[in-house]
């Protein structure tokens, strides 16, 4: 196994009044997809943005690449090295598809090369290049906050439930650019509720529930024991599909 | 789960620019003109109303900005418009020889430094105004408006302290003075120079807000701050640097305001308040394309108002706004938010 | 009985209930404790604006709305009234004539701006009616052939309200019952109704769901269709208590004008007050009305005083020129909102614990 890119040691993350996440230990290893399970409310969006430094934090601590980053701004976070895909996509809807992405390029302009690597799995953000982004469709959009956050390369890649109320097709070019991305050893943190999507991508796997991690292992063991995957997420593959 | 998007290339719709609230200014200027029946007089009302309108989108355009990308509103926006005014006096006052000198080049050297001393000096304040007044209270809009509105009456006061109680007269430079005869009509020169002004500077902010990456990141930022901090930004360095822009603009549009009532009073902002809320809110808070349109349309109703029914002039843009919110109760360009 | 009287909605505070009981009973007892007609001025403004204020906290202490148009429906009281005695005369039925017309013409615009402003953003409502106002303000000094322009209108009350009308002919104990004293407990009870009146609606359960509204707008902005219903009705109430304020206050100045009622200086006292007595705590509009009205009418003197004795100083003798009250409220407004947002009521109940 390769060594912890991110950790998160027993952290607490209040929102108002609400406790939500009560203690989360998780790892993330360099050069791995690990999905993230869990239901409705068990703590897994707020755990991506708790590691963003949208929400800070309570107690427990959150190592990154080596470097505290508990207490660090989002900004700090962002170019020590994450990028973030939010579950409502983030898109600019007022800004084009080009300047969507040259936002995300810090360096400058997106280097070409890279452009042509993500308009091959994504064709559709080629043709709508100078289109704004608002009049996207719902995959378009996804497609392009997946861009936004590999159009320079990072060291990891936060992604909420990609596949959200899209089609099967689009679904299915999503799955190629995550090939893609693990073809190019991309250290990735993917939310799902949509087994189906993550069965075959998952390197690790952790379930949420209540807050807490309740269940952490290799994503090969889950995808093969039935009854695991029925007492975890309460669920059979078949219905799900 | 149910798929609920569309196939993936599907021919999108072409982007539609939203014409409508551009018509409306043209269609308001017609209606007007058999009404006041006299076309040299309209062709002055509404140059008139034109320049009215540039200035105060000068002064409207920061505030509008600060609200999208913030979320705070600034009641005290006005004092920088005093303020701005009343600077630029430090300059105009002992330059009177030269403002009044029969050549346009000492007239411009002149009004340029006044300017430039009203502009640092407002963007300066407006710095220190959002360290001290603001920052403590973000997210939090009822103190906001009550610390803001203090901070106004205060700065209001303070103009007094400094400058006495009494309105200071501040005519204009020789060179602008007098009027263009056009055919019937008389357009005073410096409400051309007021549109120009006016004009500039609303290019030059399409400009940067277009064509440049700061600008980019301020719509961004207008749309979701969040995400802009997610991609690595500090939102809060652009923030002080819009509302420093925003506040310099207040301060332009006072010391453009104050030469053109030819007279300063310490009210003068939170009197123009009134108009910049109103414009702002017919426009959709945090479109400065709608703040535009929406001064101009507030400025030529307050103009053929005034010469219609002159004891009404304000209620009509009370009207304006209820009309205009009848329409498109967001405003005219409403700003898609988070 | 006080139970019910309060609505149960005691003061919580010793130091606070005494000050509140001596406060009443100085009220209660100001012709009898006080000869001069500026004292009785300074009673008569204190009931006016005890009313004035707490009607105003309903707004922003209970429904957390910010309100610039109080003083328009303030003033919106005071003109109707007088206006009407102006001219139809001084009876009894031009004054409840002119009430009803000023409750109906506030009622109406209180609506109108509620479900107009109040729908889209809180922070509309604030810019809105700040410019509704100020239009307000600027027509009531334009039409002036009606409501007599800058000067206002004089008027005469009800034989009965006149200082020349005597109750009954012998003094009791050295005061003269005549039409002023009767104008003042004319004032005093109804300020004194209109404040338990307050405090039986905030008590309510519609007083509690404002309240519940006003917290939930703090954390998120998600307005449903029954926010607006409630606070446009709290809107409503707000605006009919303000109008009926700004009438008692016509009747005892037996003047309208736009200095008195609708000038902006006014809806900064009021804002000053609620924030300093204490938002959300009816209690702190009476403290703040008493403590400020007193401040107001005994201070600017000593800032007269102290600015003559400045003279050599020029910049020091103007910031303490009386015509610089304003600045130094405005700074104390600025502070207050920062280091002391729960105000005096809030300090004083703090004590306790």
């Amino acid at each position: 196994m390769s060594e912890a890119l991110l950790t998160l040691t027993g952290v607490h993350t209040h929102i108002g009044q609400y406790h939500i996440l009560q203690g989360v230990d998780l790892t993330v290893r360099r050069g791995e997809l690990t999905v993230l399970l869990g239901r409705n409310g068990a703590g897994k969006t707020t755990t991506l943005r708790t590691i963003m430094g949208l929400w800070k934090a309570s107690r427990g601590g959150l190592v990154f690449d080596g470097q505290d980053i508990t207490r660090a701004s989002t900004p700090d976070i962002a170019t020590a090295g994450i990028a973030y895909v939010p579950e409502n996509m983030g898109i600019f809807s007022d800004l084009t598809v080009r300047e969507n992405l040259l936002l995300a390029a810090r360096a400058g302009e997106p280097d070409a090369q890279r452009l042509e690597w993500i308009f091959g799995f994504f064709p559709a953000l080629k043709k709508f290049w100078n289109q704004a982004a608002g009049t996207l469709s719902g995959g378009q959009k996804q497609m392009l906050a997946i861009a936004r956050a590999i159009v320079e390369p990072r060291k990891l890649l936060l992604v909420d439930e990609p596949t959200k109320g899209l089609a099967p097709a689009i679904i299915q070019s999503l799955i190629t650019a995550f090939r893609e991305l693990k073809g190019m050893e991309t250290t990735i943190l993917l939310v799902e509720q949509n087994f189906g999507f993550v069965r075959s991508l998952g390197d690790s796997v952790a379930v949420m529930d209540d807050g807490r991690i309740v269940h952490k292992g290799r994503m090969a063991e889950l995808a093969e024991d039935r009854d695991l995957q029925q007492s975890l997420l309460g669920l059979s593959l078949d219905a799900h599909q | 789960m149910t798929p609920i998007a569309t196939p993936t290339d599907a021919e999108l719709p072409k982007l539609k620019l939203d014409w409508a609230p551009l018509l409306v200014l043209p269609a308001l200027a017609l209606a007007a003109l058999p009404l006041i029946g006299s076309a040299p007089t309209w062709v002055t009302l509404t140059i008139a109303g034109l320049a009215m309108g540039m200035m105060i989108f000068i002064m409207a355009s920061g505030l509008t900005l600060v609200f999208g990308l913030m979320d705070v509103l600034n009641f005290g926006h006005g004092a920088f418009v005093t303020v701005g005014a009343f600077t630029a006096t430090l300059v105009l006052l002992p330059m009177q020889g030269w403002m009044q000198a029969d050549s346009v080049l000492m007239n411009l050297t002149a009004l340029s430094l006044a300017v430039a001393l009203a502009m640092g000096v407002t963007g300066l304040l407006g710095w220190a105004f959002e360290r001290v007044i603001i920052m403590p209270v973000y997210g939090q809009h009822l103190k906001q408006i009550l610390i803001t509105m203090g901070g106004m009456i205060v700065a209001e006061q303070m103009i007094h302290v400094v400058w006495g109680p009494d309105q200071i007269p501040l005519p204009l430079p020789a060179s602008f003075r007098g009027a263009i005869i056009f055919g019937d009509a008389a357009i005073e020169k410096y409400r051309l120079i007021a549109v120009a002004v006016g004009l500039i500077v609303f290019v030059a902010m399409f400009l940067v807000l277009n064509r440049t990456k700061v600008g980019l990141l301020i719509r961004a930022g207008v749309e979701n701050g969040e995400m802009v901090e997610a991609l690595g930004y500090r939102i809060r360095r652009l923030f002080v640097g819009v509302f420093i822009a925003g506040s310099a603009l207040a301060g332009l549009g006072g010391v453009l305001w104050g030469l053109y009532k030819e007279m300063l009073t310490a009210a003068m902002g939170s009197e123009i308040m009134v108009l910049v809320f109103i414009v702002i809110i017919i426009g959709g808070l945090g479109s400065v394309g709608g703040c535009f349109i929406g001064a101009l349309l507030v400025a030529l109703v307050a103009n053929y108002a005034g010469f219609l029914v002159p004891k009404i002039a304000l209620a009509s843009n009370i009207l304006l706004m209820v009309a205009i919110l009848l329409w498109r109760p967001q405003g005219l360009y409403p700003v898609a938010k988070r | 009985m006080l139970h019910r009287l309060l609505s149960g909605d005691f003061p919580r505070s010793l130091w606070l209930s005494g000050a509140l009981a001596l406060l009443v009973l100085v009220l209660a007892l100001a012709p009898f404790l006080f000869t001069g007609a500026r004292a009785m001025n300074v009673a008569a403004t204190i009931c006016v604006f005890i009313v004035l204020v707490a009607s105003y906290d309903l707004l922003l202490g209970y429904t957390g709305i910010v309100s610039f148009a109080h003083t328009m429906f303030y003033g919106i009281g005071a003109y109707g009234v007088g206006l009407a005695l102006y001219s139809i005369g001084p009876t009894w039925g031009a004054m409840a004539l002119g009430l009803g017309i000023a409750l109906l013409l506030s009622l109406a615009l209180a609506l109108v701006i509620g479900l107009f402003s109040l729908r889209v953003k809180a922070i509309f409502y604030a810019m809105i009616t700040l410019a509704v106002a100020s239009a307000f303000a600027i027509l009531a000094s334009q039409l002036s052939d009606f409501t007599g322009g800058e000067d206002g209108r004089t008027f005469s009350v009800p034989e009965m309200l006149r200082p020349g009308f005597r109750l009954i002919e012998a003094e009791v104990f050295g005061t003269a019952i005549n039409g002023k004293l009767i104008t003042y407990y004319l004032l005093f009870f109804g300020a004194l109704a209109i404040f338990l009146f307050l405090l039986r609606v905030v008590n309510s359960p519609f007083g509690r769901v404002l309240q519940a509204i006003r917290e939930n707008d703090f954390r998120a902005e998600a307005l449903g269709y029954r926010t607006v219903v409630y606070r446009t009705l709290a809107n409503c109430l707000a605006a009919a208590t303000a109008t009926l304020a700004g009438a008692l206050m016509a009747l005892w100045l037996r003047y309208a004008g736009p200095q008195t009622t609708l000038s902006f200086t006014i809806m900064m006292d009021i804002l000053l007050i609620v924030v300093i007595g204490g938002m959300g705590t009816l209690y702190g509009a009476m403290i703040g009305s008493a403590l400020f009205i007193l401040a107001q009418n005994y201070l600017q003197a000593l800032m007269k005083q102290a600015s003559d004795a400045l003279t050599a100083v020029p910049v020091l003798a103007n910031l303490l020129h009386p015509d610089r009250w304003l600045l130094w409220l405005g700074v104390f407004f600025v502070l207050s909102v920062y280091f002391f947002p729960t105000g005096i009521v809030g300090k004083l109940r703090a004590l306790k614990r």
